[in-house]
């Protein structure tokens, strides 16, 4: 008989491993991926397969000049890629993806240790790092153009400066906000798909609902208090998770494990201080936009969060 | 403010539940270790050459916490010597070759029970130690000195381990027993209230136990989840009286007393034969197990003998392992042997084997969510990684119980049961030298 393998129990594992919840990840952001072509026309696709690719290849690179393992299996740079390109305008320039998307990998994961590693999320501080370097272009919101479905030509795409539902909130109807018929960054205009993902999500028991529920819940309910006098006040909350990057922040971002609390209390907390700057941000700064922003700043204060909320041990007395 | 207590959905594979436990051929020879409980290791008062017959006194308790070792066959004793235990220390070991004969030691007759003193003599005499695999000398734990300390005794019964079906067929197979068991109880230490736990995915024993004990009113048959780790003393007694064991605190000192159901059915069964704790029925079972069934083995029989019993392997085995594979300790070879307080022996091929390949932790928290005694096992690892001592303190690390939930659960594959055993014994390292400095 050959030596017995020797090992501290258990000597059973569950199925789960960090490349099939990646994996999960990915199929619930299919839907959207397709909405967003739909959408935005071929283009919407080309951008997110740029992202993906250059989020692989310069994690693979990576590995490579550091002498590190191949870490690319895990799908994570996947993950990351589809999410920045969904934080982008249909009429980016490919090269600026590109460079948005290698410091999404290797500025914000890779030289902070890799997956696990780092403390805010890549797909988010690099939309962020974009907005700053390319300011124009990221602002370009292009208009749903299902004419010209397979126009690659950015002079052809139709790109009237249009105005996001955030910054005009008149214009667009409930159900348009909802199918994403409207401007905005490819991947955050369709609610109808995301909220099929987060479903998804939660019946894989991928995510909870305390980060999304809270976020979104809190936005909601916060946005009851500044409706526009005139409007119907319902309608306006609902039009404010329906717009913007709410909802693929909320279901998408925020809950990025990484980079978020790991105890349920810590969770609602999470999702609430991003309601909460959220609210802030698009009422009262400069900026219409403050998705990005209250995810980051939650990103971190995240260790505190734990911290604060960390499980009371059953039986423990406090320590001395 | 009683919120439940999360665990894992581990898979049953109870595939020898339907099996009654069958006696195995005597073996040729038997080593009995001398630390087949929690405590000291005991006194072996038999030497090389001695003849020795089936339940004669063959070691003495070392200590106060310890218990006495009896002889499983009768035969001739062939050495007292140090064996490497599967813990890796180093212990004596009794081996007997036995003469097949099985005469039982003629000096054996049952105890005269006939108040609290001698009942606890008996059950100290009777070498019991706790058989749902903590192996705590069961003597020691029913001395209560004051027994209205006892409110409630909790029978475990609940044989949450994957595989593992001894105790199922200890509450089938010896329903009756338990019955007089807890007459014991209640005559000797004036118990009144005994609660049985058993997970929901045992119907037959449940049922058996609810019309064994219809007439019975000190007892209920408390049905528990099928959610591992059920079993787990601190989460039973949860479970089943709704009380917390404080943190350094025995079970006694929120008036609970826990008994493993087989624990309970061989006392009842010393109190009418006398014959001590000599044998046990374990489950053998596994992915390299030829016929997987429950077997009475003498205790000391090698590992080997009784997977030959079983029809040996089909699949040459991998990891060989005492016990459960959520807590089960691995053994080197299948030399070791059957010991007191083990209900199972499992053999796993190569594919089960296979030892997973530890990734990145992504802090997904599905260790602190699966958690029964709500640790952080995450913080664990990384205090364990930076040496900081304060926030292992402050985690309660010294709570786990090692089940291994965590483990099971982390898609990184992260050995978190192992970073909890080390950082554990690094704690209280810790914690004796600064104490020692203070004072």
């Amino acid at each position: 008989m050959d030596k017995l393998i020797l090992s501290v129990s258990p000597h059973l594992r569950g199925k789960t491993t960090t490349t099939l919840i990646m994996l999960d990840v990915i199929i619930a952001l299919i839907p959207t991926v397709i909405a967003s072509s739909l959408i935005f026309g071929i283009r919407a696709a080309l951008l997110i397969a740029v992202c993906v690719a250059a989020c692989v290849l310069s994690e693979f690179i990576f590995n490579l000049i550091c002498k590190k393992p191949n870490s690319i299996g895990d799908l994570s740079a996947v993950v990351t890629g589809i999410i920045l390109a969904f934080n982008l305008p249909v009429s980016l320039p490919i090269w600026q993806a590109v460079v948005g998307s290698v410091f999404a990998i290797v500025v914000v994961k890779m030289l902070f240790g890799g997956l696990g590693m780092n403390f805010a999320n890549p797909a988010l501080t690099a939309r962020i790092f974009m907005f700053i370097t390319f300011g124009a272009a990221m602002s370009q919101y292009g208009e749903p153009n299902p004419g010209s479905f397979f126009s690659l030509d950015l002079a052809a795409t139709d790109l009237v400066a249009s105005s996001t539902p955030l910054a005009d909130n008149s214009a667009f109807g409930l159900m348009d906000l909802f199918l994403g018929n409207h401007g905005g960054c490819i991947g955050e205009t369709c609610a109808l798909t995301l909220l099929l993902g987060g479903i998804y999500l939660l019946v894989r028991r991928v995510i909870s609902y305390h980060i999304p529920v809270a976020f979104l819940g809190g936005l909601f309910i916060l946005s009851l208090f500044v409706a526009p006098s005139g409007a119907n006040i319902l309608t306006f909350a609902l039009s404010q998770i329906l717009s913007g990057g709410a909802m693929l922040g909320a279901i998408f971002m925020a809950t990025d494990y990484v980079t978020s609390p790991c105890t349920k209390l810590g969770k609602l907390i999470f999702g609430l201080g991003c309601a909460v700057i959220t609210f802030l941000i698009r009422n009262w700064a400069s900026a219409t936009e403050g998705v990005s922003f209250s995810i980051l700043i939650m990103n971190i204060l995240t260790p505190h969060i734990n911290n604060f909320t960390a499980t009371k041990p059953l039986g423990g007395i406090k320590a001395k | 403010m009683f919120s439940k207590l999360s665990g894992v959905h581990v898979p049953h594979r109870k595939n020898t539940a339907a099996m009654p436990a069958v006696r195995m051929p005597v073996p040729k020879s038997v080593t009995i270790p001398m630390n087949m409980h929690i405590g000291a290791p005991s006194t072996p008062v038999v030497k090389n050459g001695d003849e020795v017959k089936v339940g004669q006194l063959i070691a003495e308790a070392g200590g106060f916490v310890g218990a006495p070792v009896h002889s499983s066959v009768s035969g001739k004793v062939t050495s007292v010597a140090p064996m490497i235990a599967s813990n890796g220390a180093q212990v004596s070991a009794i081996t007997i070759e036995s003469d097949g004969l099985m005469t039982l030691c003629d000096t054996i007759v049952p105890p005269s029970i006939t108040d609290y003193d001698s009942f606890i003599d008996a059950v100290r005499a009777s070498g019991a130690v706790g058989l749902g695999g903590a192996g705590f000398p069961t003597a020691v734990k029913l001395d209560v000195k004051d027994v209205s300390r006892i409110k409630e005794v909790v029978i475990n019964g609940a044989e949450c381990e994957p595989y593992i079906t001894s105790d199922t067929r200890t509450m089938i197979d010896d329903a009756e027993l338990m019955f007089e068991g807890v007459q014991l109880l209640k005559s000797f230490l004036g118990v009144n209230k005994v609660v049985i736990g058993i997970e929901k995915n045992k119907p037959e024993a449940i049922k058996i136990m609810q019309n064994t004990f219809a007439s019975e009113p000190v007892v209920e048959i408390k049905p528990l989840p099928s959610l591992y780790p059920q079993g787990g003393e601190k989460v039973l007694i949860y479970n089943c009286v709704g009380k917390i064991v404080p943190e350094g605190k025995l079970p006694l000192d929120v008036g609970v007393v826990v008994l493993n159901c087989t624990t309970l059915a061989f006392i009842a069964k010393y109190a009418k034969t006398g014959i001590p704790l000599t044998e046990k029925v374990i489950t053998v079972d596994g992915s390299s197990v030829a016929n997987p069934q429950n077997v009475i083995v003498p205790i000391g029989t090698s590992m080997q003998d009784v997977f030959d019993f079983c029809g040996g392997f089909k699949e040459e085995p991998k990891k060989v392992f005492y016990g459960g594979p959520m807590m089960g300790i691995s053994v080197p070879d299948t030399s070791a042997p059957v010991l007191k307080n083990i209900n199972a022996i499992v053999a796993l091929n190569a594919a089960d084997a296979v030892l997973p390949e530890p990734t990145p932790c992504i802090r997904c928290g599905r260790c602190v969510s699966a958690c029964p005694l709500r640790l952080m096992p995450l913080d664990f690892a990384k205090a364990l990684a930076t040496d900081d001592m304060e926030l292992l303190a402050k985690r309660k690390v010294n709570l786990c119980m090692e089940c291994g939930c965590c483990s099971y659960v982390c898609p990184a594959r992260r050995p978190l049961v192992e970073n909890n055993k080390l950082a554990k014994a690094k704690l209280r390292k810790y914690q004796s030298e600064t104490d020692g400095g203070n004072k």
